[in-house]
């Protein structure tokens, strides 16, 4: 998917904006992330006057516009911003994960291996945050190819523990809190997702790039 | 400071919000009749945006540890200082160690409490509301919780603008009339549902909360099947959740979901939605 979109030539990419009541526009777009991280630059050089920017899966929402035909308009205008490189020369942020989640036996199943291909393979995925969304903090790691998408459990968990590590669909997550869920879980990692006084507060933001190493092996 | 005596079905303290960290996964939360609690402060000599108290149809008993002014507005209900009766609506002076009661609600759901100088805890990503889907913010109250007033601004209490007093933002006879617009994803729905929407009466249900107003009625059968790639929701999204029984999202709504959103209440009128008992007849009228 991130070849298709680097391949694509600028300005080849069709945006359709989608009016949300009387002072939001859902843009559809191919990269949500790099699209979030250009409206934020926008807004912060006084372009764009939105309250709020929003990636979801495939579309950014532009939330508290004052005027939402301008901001329509402007956003129309815009070349499709470069897509983050996966390779880049920033290194991703490392977050060791201690793989002994129950459903990992279940995990290996639905993708045809065993256990430690599934280790083997989440370890050395980079991932990138897509959105964020569930709780504060949460947020949807994307990187994993379609064809590894693992439905969620047909009975959620009443109580999954903080720090533990999930796939659903293509995503991977991780729990800020301790809160019922339904993802499949691999692991644990001991990681402060979300702390109100840091700035930002979140520790995975739209388009950060995420790496799950194993901890047994660091 | 004042301490909570009797804290009835759900107070919280509630300000204007914490717009702005929605992509990181964080609800705007703030009082869900934003106008009432203005007004409230208004009366008190507040800022728009100070904190006050929220109360669910029960309201709250209080005590006072200091002298202060306070005002109740929103939901229409009995106030007494020490067992006498006080206006609703309008600011009264309450001696330190005074109980304040404010009475089940008359009509309308939320009654909104100002103190001169705002209900001061320690504000979490600038704003003091609590968020009970998240848990950011104060806790609910609970009876004996001590809550710190700010300090009163000199010239409080302001005069209340015009008609800000009596002004109430409850459905009249049991029926609110809501007005939406549609989309973003009103196509997911047939033409049948739509129509639906505009033409059938729904009851707002008991299962409503600050998250959101959930309604019964006419099914919405929908138009396009699957799920639909999570996107980011605004307050006063009509979300349609797999039984087709609409949901209007409110204050402490969830920032991204994964349900079609058919159209998005006007945002005048969610405080019909926010001050309307279970049971209530709501009608969506279209708007553009």
């Amino acid at each position: 998917m991130m070849a298709v979109t680097q391949d694509k030539p600028r300005g080849a990419a069709t945006m359709r904006v989608r009016p949300v009541g009387a002072n939001a526009l859902l843009l559809e777009v191919d990269d949500p992330p790099a699209w979030f991280t250009e409206l934020w630059r926008l807004r912060a050089g006084g372009q764009l006057p939105a309250e709020d920017i929003v990636p979801g899966a495939r579309t950014v929402l532009l939330d508290g516009l004052p005027d939402p035909g301008a901001a329509a308009e402007l956003v129309r205008g815009l070349a499709p911003p470069a897509p983050t490189d996966p390779g880049g020369t920033a290194s991703a942020l490392e977050i060791p994960v201690a793989y002994d989640g129950e459903d990992l036996p279940a995990v290996a199943e639905l993708w045809g291996t065993d256990t430690r291909g599934v280790v083997e393979r989440l370890a050395t995925t980079e991932l990138r945050v897509a959105f964020c969304g569930f709780t504060p903090g949460w947020a949807y790691l994307s990187g994993l190819p379609p064809e590894l998408a693992v439905p969620r459990l047909p009975t959620p968990r009443s109580r999954v523990p903080a720090g533990a590590v999930g796939l659903a669909d293509a995503y991977a997550g991780i729990y800020p809190t301790a809160s019922p869920g339904g993802w499949r879980l691999v692991g644990r990692a001991d990681v402060s997702l979300f702390d109100p006084d840091r700035d930002p507060p979140a520790l995975l933001t739209p388009g950060t790039r995420v790496r799950l190493p194993d901890r047994a092996r660091t | 400071m004042i301490e909570v005596v009797r804290s009835g079905l759900l107070t919280t303290v509630q300000d204007l919000g914490r717009p702005g960290y929605a992509h990181l996964g964080v609800a705007r939360s703030g009082a869900l009749d934003a106008p009432a609690l203005i007004r409230a402060n208004r009366l008190v000599g507040n800022p728009d945006g100070a904190a006050g108290l929220e109360t669910t149809l029960t309201g709250i008993t209080f005590r006072a540890d200091v002298r202060t002014t306070v005002a109740v507005t929103g939901a229409r209900s009995p106030v007494r200082v020490d067992s006498e009766p006080v206006p609703f609506g309008a600011a009264f002076g309450v001696a330190s160690g005074s109980v304040v009661e404010v009475g089940s609600a008359e009509s309308g759901v939320r009654a909104y409490v100002a103190f001169a100088g705002g209900v001061s805890v320690a504000p979490v990503l600038g704003s003091r509301s609590t968020d009970t889907l998240s848990g950011l913010g104060p806790p609910p109250l609970r009876p004996g919780f001590v809550l710190p007033l700010g300090r009163s601004s000199p010239d409080a209490p302001g005069p209340p603008a015009p008609g800000d007093a009596d002004s109430s933002t409850e459905p009249a006879a049991g029926e609110a009339v809501i007005r939406l617009r549609f989309g973003p994803r009103h196509d997911w729905f047939s033409v049948t549902a739509r129509d639906a929407l505009l033409e059938s009466p729904y009851t707002l249900s008991v299962k409503s909360n600050r998250v959101g107003a959930r309604l019964s009625g006419t099914t919405l059968s929908r138009a396009v099947g699957g799920e639909l790639p999570s996107e980011g929701l605004v307050l006063g999204a009509i979300q349609v959740p797999a039984d087709g029984q609409p949901l209007v999202f409110l204050a402490d709504h969830p920032t991204t979901g994964g349900y079609p959103v058919v159209g998005v209440v006007d945002a005048a009128d969610l405080p019909l939605l926010a001050q309307a008992r279970p049971g209530t007849t709501v009608r969506f009228a279209s708007w553009t």
